[in-house]
């Protein structure tokens, strides 16, 4: 979502068949034992002979002009190697790129990494050295002296939007807004998307309904810390061992950043301890570098979870206003969604990505959005999961709730009555194709769940999600093994969902051998073309492709050798449960060869097998599901205890489906942590008061009921395998569906996120003042 | 660089005059879990570690004639796993039993929770509400003083340079007398309490509450007596009209500020609901004959 598909992209048409590796559970994950056994290698496992420490100083100071930095003392202490700040690093003109699904503009990139002008948030980086050791290094940041102004600063979005706020940026003016407006702000562009005649629309309409939701930022909460290790040779080559979903983006990002070429810089990605869109953006990459260049040593960086939160990238704070008309027989005939986000010290929010999820649930012939991106003091923010859509999602459908309730219609009826399906026209753009939305209401519908009975204070939530699936570059090389076995070198990055399994589910599918035979093994940039990031729930739809295309490639060599051995014409010879056969009793008399017989002659008939993919994937599949919640509220504390959780989704095709409930439950615990309790907390200096998981309070195992999972399969038509995107869908629904269940626990609607029971029991008694004395 | 100094002392002497020459730049260690992790975020930057897990006196649970008596340095789940200890002392459990996880609670000790003086200590109500003592150990002797008197503000103790907490004493209770904690978190555990409640009550043969000790955590800058909330129990038999009674007394003695954790009108809310909660469990309790 957000950029335009390629005309030159790749699609493969869906072919049904009969499966015997993929849809169903492999024995085993492959990386699993590695993981609970302590050997898997997470970037802060990796050491070089001789390195050095890297810390971080950084501002204490929400906004303030940077006067002077003075690190000579720092220098000088013992242990000490290399000290950086803004003048080691060049400055960059405004140059946009994509850095996963947000846009980066390298201008505003190495402003993040290192303060230049002004430190814009709390926690922004001001310099950086290199030690013999931690102690060392912490300690030479205390030696550096920085001399800064402290500015006014800003952290709401309402705030920021405010004519007489503090500007972060001077020279900003507001893109998109005609005419031109003359004075800055702190509203870097408006977009808009629209279908219809709105105004028409709410005139056809017999009941409209406006509410303004609030939300505050959140983070990825990735257990993993960022960490980079880094070496610069004298030769002038990089190499880089990181924490990354992307690592040719990195790459792309270092290159640009440090004004290297391409090739000098190679990245290898660790194993990924999470990083749900946040780990798309370099933070400590070119510090360790340019650190190491100066030290002539290997540097290591970690962060610690303080800086993790405080610098590295949440989702946006939002203010969204909601406004749905609808006619006495439950048709809506307008939808407009004002959404005011967050992008953090520079422009960039997720408003191009969640602007399309806003009201495609749903077939509304007059739609608006309009969206503010608004720069305030708070660090740049990055995608989560779904960047931008659960905020949007809490306002719709707590507002279908509503004018639901108002018409005495059934809250699935009403989403049933106006529901997308195929040929239904977005407001971004496409037709919609054959989608699994309506399957996924009426297996709601249809769920013991909607059956289960409610005691007193408890209350049911329905809700209901969409995300397209990205597809962008991606690259595959299949190696075919003298033994018979096959290594999948793949380029986009196994974000710990399992992609490897599923890709080598696809390859053992595809040659016809046992799965067991497959490995799928990351690559680093050295080893395939550029790969686009792991973003947009494209690992498997898309690196999936790639695979079948790599696999096609190496049969099409295999089938080669066969003709070679046979001397007949390669359109005589077929591929079949993992052999060569003649096409027909007319080609001649021949045993069928193996995988593993041609793999042993191969080098004798033309050399190696593989297989290769270098492709544009464009045949992502948008996915939809619904989601079913109790919850109980105890009345005194404000508290919500979840009681059951239901997800329902359309995966087009699950691969491996123990790994598909896994996405879907993973991401529904982010939403239902984000909709109870997560949330950014500043002082009144704009300083994050929370930077931790004591105090940025996501959930712990016994907050989460049992989760059921049900997998509705409408095949993606452009897919061989017909995959959909399954990872960010899930985490759309929570925040409404649990503000749901909240009101029709106790009658409250809670507009304001988080719903952390203090703001619960504010609720309950406005409602209730009167009952509350006694 | 300085460097820090890690001593293991196996003796009372031996600890106290380490602690004693490190002067105020010393930390004293026995679970480690705020220690290091306050180590970790750089809160502290100790000179000196004086691990006394290995002095005797501070690892005994021992019945006495008068009461229980527990070293400082006993682990949670040494004291979760003390049969007797648990069936006697339910209500010093409660808040035991809440502290951190369960891999936490296997370091962590009581002695460190009192004396990190954290107003949020999850072991600290019901050891006042017990009227629970600590026995001091110091270059300039011994001393025994009520756990109130330990923590006199955020992170702040009253015992003075080379002290050490050796254990707490918790008296017999007299035949009728039932104590309990509760806490209130945001999430259901692996939190830091909002609000916490701890209460003593003791019933005549009558039924009715003749002596009662309510402390609050969490609402002020240490742990809280309040004392018009155990007086609105005492003469009742903790019905409904003195539970309205205590929840308001309860919320009136609240001193709390507003903070990442909560607001100021919350905490006083919840204090009072808490309080009515953890009185009807102590009444149960009572009635069963336990503590």
């Amino acid at each position: 979502m957000g950029m335009k598909p390629s005309p030159f992209g790749t699609q493969i048409p869906y072919e049904e068949k009969e499966l015997k590796v993929v849809g169903s559970n492999p024995e085993a994950r492959p990386d699993a034992v590695d993981k609970v056994t302590g050997k898997a290698r997470y970037a802060a496992d990796i050491n070089l002979p001789g390195q050095l420490t890297g810390k971080v100083l950084r501002s204490p100071h929400a906004h303030a002009r940077i006067k002077s930095i003075d690190a000579s003392e720092a220098e000088k202490l013992k242990g000490v190697k290399a000290v950086i700040c803004r003048d080691d690093l060049p400055d960059m003109p405004v140059m946009h790129a994509a850095a996963g699904e947000i846009m980066v503009n390298f201008r505003d990139v190495t402003r993040t990494i290192m303060a230049r002008e002004k430190a814009l948030f709390d926690g922004h980086p001001v310099a950086a050295v290199a030690a013999t050791s931690e102690s060392i290094a912490k300690a030479a940041l205390k030696l550096i002296k920085v001399e800064y102004e402290v500015l006014p600063h800003v952290i709401d979005v309402v705030d920021a939007m405010k004519p007489d706020a503090p500007l972060l940026h001077e020279d900003q003016i507001t893109k998109g807004v005609e005419p031109t407006p003359e004075k800055p702000s702190n509203i870097a562009a408006q977009m808009v998307s629209k279908l219809g005649d709105i105004e028409e629309g709410f005139e056809q309409a017999d009941l409209v309904v406006e509410r303004e939701f609030n939300t505050k930022a959140a983070h990825q909460g990735y257990i993993e810390p960022h960490a980079s290790l880094a070496i610069y040779t004298e030769g002038g080559n990089a190499e880089v061992w990181t924490s990354t979903q992307g690592h040719f983006l990195i790459r792309a990002q270092i290159a640009e950043i440090l004004e290297m070429d391409i090739s000098r810089v190679k990245v290898t990605p660790a194993e990924l301890g999470g990083g749900f869109g946040g780990k798309n953006m370099i933070y400590l990459e070119p510090l360790a570098i340019v650190l190491s260049k100066k030290s002539g040593r290997p540097v290591k960086m970690v962060m610690t979870r303080d800086e993790v939160f405080r610098a590295s990238g949440p989702t946006s704070g939002t203010n969204i206003i909601i406004k749905i008309g609808i006619t006495k027989g439950g048709k809506i005939t307008a939808a407009q969604a004002i959404l005011n986000y967050q992008s953090g010290c520079f422009p960039g929010s997720s408003l191009p990505l969640c602007t399309p999820t806003a009201f495609t649930r749903y077939d509304i012939a007059n739609v608006l959005v309009i969206g503010n991106d608004v720069t305030c003091n708070r660090p740049k923010v990055t995608a989560y999961r779904s960047p931008g859509a659960p905020m949007i999602a809490f306002g719709v459908e707590t507002v279908m709730d509503e004018i639901a309730e108002e018409l005495n219609i059934d809250r699935l009826e009403i989403r049933l009555m106006n529901a997308a399906k195929e040929g239904t026209q977005t407001h971004f753009g496409p037709k919609l194709g054959p989608i699994g939305f309506i399957e996924t209401l009426e297996a709601a519908k249809a769920h013991n769940h909607m059956k289960e009975k409610l005691g007193p204070n408890q209350g049911r939530g329905i809700a209901t999600g969409f995300w397209n699936t990205l597809g962008m570059e991606t690259s595959a090389t299949l190696n075919v093994n003298q033994d018979g076995t096959a290594s999948l070198i793949y380029g986009t990055v196994d974000v710990a969902g399992g992609m490897r399994t599923a890709y080598s589910q696809i390859v053992a599918e595809e040659l016809g051998i046992p799965f067991k035979k497959v490995r799928a093994i990351q690559s680093d940039t050295s080893s395939l073309g550029f790969n686009f990031t792991t973003a947009g729930s494209r690992g498997t739809a898309a690196g999936g492709m790639a695979a079948v295309k790599a696999s096609r490639d190496a049969i099409t060599r295999m089938c080669e050798v066969a003709a070679r051995i046979w001397e007949v014409e390669l359109d005589q010879v077929v591929w079949e449960d993992g052999h060569a056969r003649p096409a027909s009793s007319n080609v001649g008399e021949f045993e069928p060869l193996s995988l593993a017989e041609i793999a042993m002659k191969a080098g004798f008939y033309g050399g190696t097998i593989a297989g290769h993919a270098e492709i544009n994937v464009t045949g992502g599949g948008p996915g939809f599901g619904t989601h079913l919640v109790d919850v109980e509220v105890d009345r005194e504390t404000g508290a919500v205890k979840l009681l059951r959780y239901t997800i329902i989704q359309d995966a087009g095709k699950a691969v491996f489906p123990e790994y598909v409930k896994a996405q879907f439950h993973g991401a529904a615990v982010q939403g239902i942590g984000l909709a109870l309790n997560e949330e950014y907390i500043y002082d009144e200096n704009g300083v994050m008061a929370n930077p931790g998981f004591l105090d940025y309070r996501m959930p712990v195992a016994s907050d989460i009921p049992v989760i059921d999972t049900q997998i509705v399969e409408v095949p993606n038509p452009n897919h061989p395998y017909g995959i959909r995107g399954v990872g960010e869908v899930p985490i759309i629904p929570p925040l409404a569906a649990i503000s749901n269940a909240i009101y029709d626990a106790v009658g409250i609607r809670m507009r304001d996120h988080p719903m952390s029971p203090p703001k619960v029991l504010a609720a309950l008694d406005e409602a209730a003042p009167a009952t509350a004395a006694e | 660089m300085t460097e820090m100094k890690y001593e293991v002392p196996t003796s009372l002497d031996d600890a106290v005059a380490l602690l004693a020459d490190g002067k105020g730049n010393a930390k004293v260690l026995a679970g480690g879990t705020d220690v290091l992790v306050q180590m970790h975020m750089d809160l502290i930057e100790p000179d000196l570690i004086v691990d006394i897990k290995n002095i005797s006196e501070l690892r005994q649970i021992t019945k006495e004639k008068d009461g229980y008596r527990f070293g400082a340095a006993v682990s949670g789940v040494e004291l979760m796993d003390h049969e007797d200890f648990c069936q006697t002392w339910p209500g010093i459990m409660d808040g035991v039993s809440l502290i951190g996880s369960l891999q936490v609670k296997g370091r962590a000790s009581v002695g460190g929770n009192v004396c990190n003086a954290s107003p949020a200590a999850d072991s600290v109500p019901a050891m006042i509400a017990a009227g629970a003592t600590a026995t001091i150990v110091g270059p300039k002797g011994k001393r025994d003083i009520p756990v109130e008197e330990i923590a006199t503000g955020p992170g702040q103790t009253s015992l003075e340079d080379g002290e050490i907490v050796v254990s707490f004493f918790l008296p017999n209770s007299a035949p009728g007398t039932g104590g309990a904690y509760q806490r209130f978190t945001p999430r259901t555990e692996m939190d830091i309490a909002v609000v916490g409640v701890g209460i003593s009550l003791t019933l005549g043969d009558d039924g009715v509450c003749s002596s009662a000790k309510v402390a609050l955590g969490a609402v002020a800058a240490t742990a809280l007596i309040a004392e018009a909330a155990a007086a609105a129990l005492v003469g009742t038999k903790v019905d409904k009209a003195a539970l309205d009674n205590l929840a308001a007394a309860a919320s009136a003695a609240c001193k709390p500020i507003d903070d990442k954790r909560g607001t100021k009108e919350y905490r006083i809310k919840v204090a009072g609901v808490l309080a009515r909660r953890v009185a009807l469990i102590a009444l149960e309790r009572a009635l069963g004959g336990k503590e």
